[in-house]
């Protein structure tokens, strides 16, 4: 059942205010989620004010730069710093984005940072994705075929091969599946638009023979049709790629496979 | 989900409400509305029924600028949820699903259900 306000050990608290902008020119205060596991205190809101001038121009460089310069105890997720890797999702002024091409500049006023929403956490930014992982190993998220192995690779038309085009690019950093509001209400049995998107990107691969059992695995109340093409995953995919679309081929498909 | 001490992220709270996730509320809250609607048609239908005195007292009932309101309410979530119900149709379909094909078809629907909610009412 939805729940939409949150537990009371989740409520954000005001926090404390670091100011270190003194003399700036451009000066820009962050407002990040805090939560400290070790405190027993609810999670709470932290005001950074920082000068730009002496950080790079992305979310994740003033992150850095909070953490380097103010407060090495601020924590988040980050390693490729080039939005291949998926590790710095976050929900940035409103909506979910990879903090590293996520420019400040695009940001008007204060920029406000919370972890990918509706996900346990473990620290400040940093969410539990234990659930979300065990979702995408559900659709076994690897290439299955009965045939026997040929002796070379498993070669694919030029045209197979584009069906892949806006799919194998997901990074699975799951901005999309913690911006569906259907993930955030049922996302124990729905599998939410990144999973999804994984399940098309093998159910439309040529070489993959296990079609029809991916397809069963699906045809479900919940796995499948809790998607309502909301369309918030399409909308704030850091890539650029169309979960959205992707459900909607299944559910075509759903639909063909019966006549 | 959240069965651990964890504290949940904010969601609903924090989350940018855009065209995609209002217009997609706004379908279920119309839906609802029409339900409502649905009941007092029931009650017009069975006034009609009762007779010329129940009919009469009904549509005095009806005229008052508080029930006025609600009709207009009720109309304008017909036509909104009339027009979504298609765009819902073409996604079914596999068609509309680009993000500026999905904005486009989310403003028609605002539009049009603007436009026939007014038309009605002028021509009532």
């Amino acid at each position: 059942m939805a729940e939409f306000t949150l537990p009371k050990n989740s409520k954000v608290q005001a926090g404390k205010t670091l100011r270190a902008a003194t003399g700036a020119r451009r000066s820009r205060e962050f407002r990040l989620y805090r939560y400290d596991p070790d405190s027993g205190q609810n999670p709470r809101l932290d005001t950074y004010e920082i000068d730009l001038d002496r950080c790079g121009p992305m979310v994740l460089d003033a992150l850095i730069y909070i953490k380097n310069e103010l407060d090495p105890t601020v924590t988040f997720r980050r390693s490729c710093r080039e939005g291949i890797c998926g590790s710095c999702a976050m929900n940035i002024d409103g909506t979910n984005t990879l903090a590293c091409t996520k420019a400040i500049e695009d940001v008007g006023g204060a920029v406000k940072i919370y972890p990918l929403p509706h996900m346990p956490v473990v620290k400040d930014l940093v969410p539990d994705l234990t659930h979300f992982y065990a979702q995408y190993a559900s659709i076994r998220p690897w290439l299955q075929a009965e045939t026997a192995a040929p002796d070379r690779e498993r070669l694919q038309s030029k045209e197979d091969r584009a069906r892949l085009d806006g799919l194998y690019e997901c990074i699975l950093c799951a901005s999309c599946s913690a911006a569906c509001p259907s993930y955030w209400w049922n996302g124990d049995r729905y599998l939410g638009p990144a999973i999804l998107l994984q399940a098309y990107r093998w159910i439309v691969d040529s070489r993959d023979e296990n079609t029809g059992e991916r397809l069963d695995m699906l045809e479900d109340p919940f796995r499948l049709y809790r998607c309502h093409t909301i369309m918030n995953c399409t909308k704030t995919c850091p890539k650029g790629l169309n979960p959205g679309k992707a459900i909607g081929e299944i559910k075509k498909l759903m639909v063909e496979r019966q006549g | 989900m959240n069965k651990s001490a964890r504290p949940l992220s904010p969601h609903l709270q924090v989350y940018r409400p855009q065209l995609t996730s209002v217009l997609s509320i706004l379908h279920r809250g119309t839906g609802i509305l029409l339900t409502l609607g649905t009941v007092l048609l029931v009650c017009w239908l069975a006034a009609l029924a009762a007779g010329p005195g129940a009919y009469a007292s009904t549509q005095a009932w009806f005229g008052t600028w508080y029930m006025q309101l609600f009709l207009f309410a009720w109309s304008a979530a017909l036509f909104f949820h009339l027009c979504n119900g298609i765009r819902h149709l073409f996604w079914d379909a596999g068609m509309g699903y680009e993000l500026k094909h999905t904005y486009a078809s989310g403003y028609a629907v605002l539009i049009a259900t603007a436009v026939l909610t007014l038309a009605t009412w002028i021509a009532a």
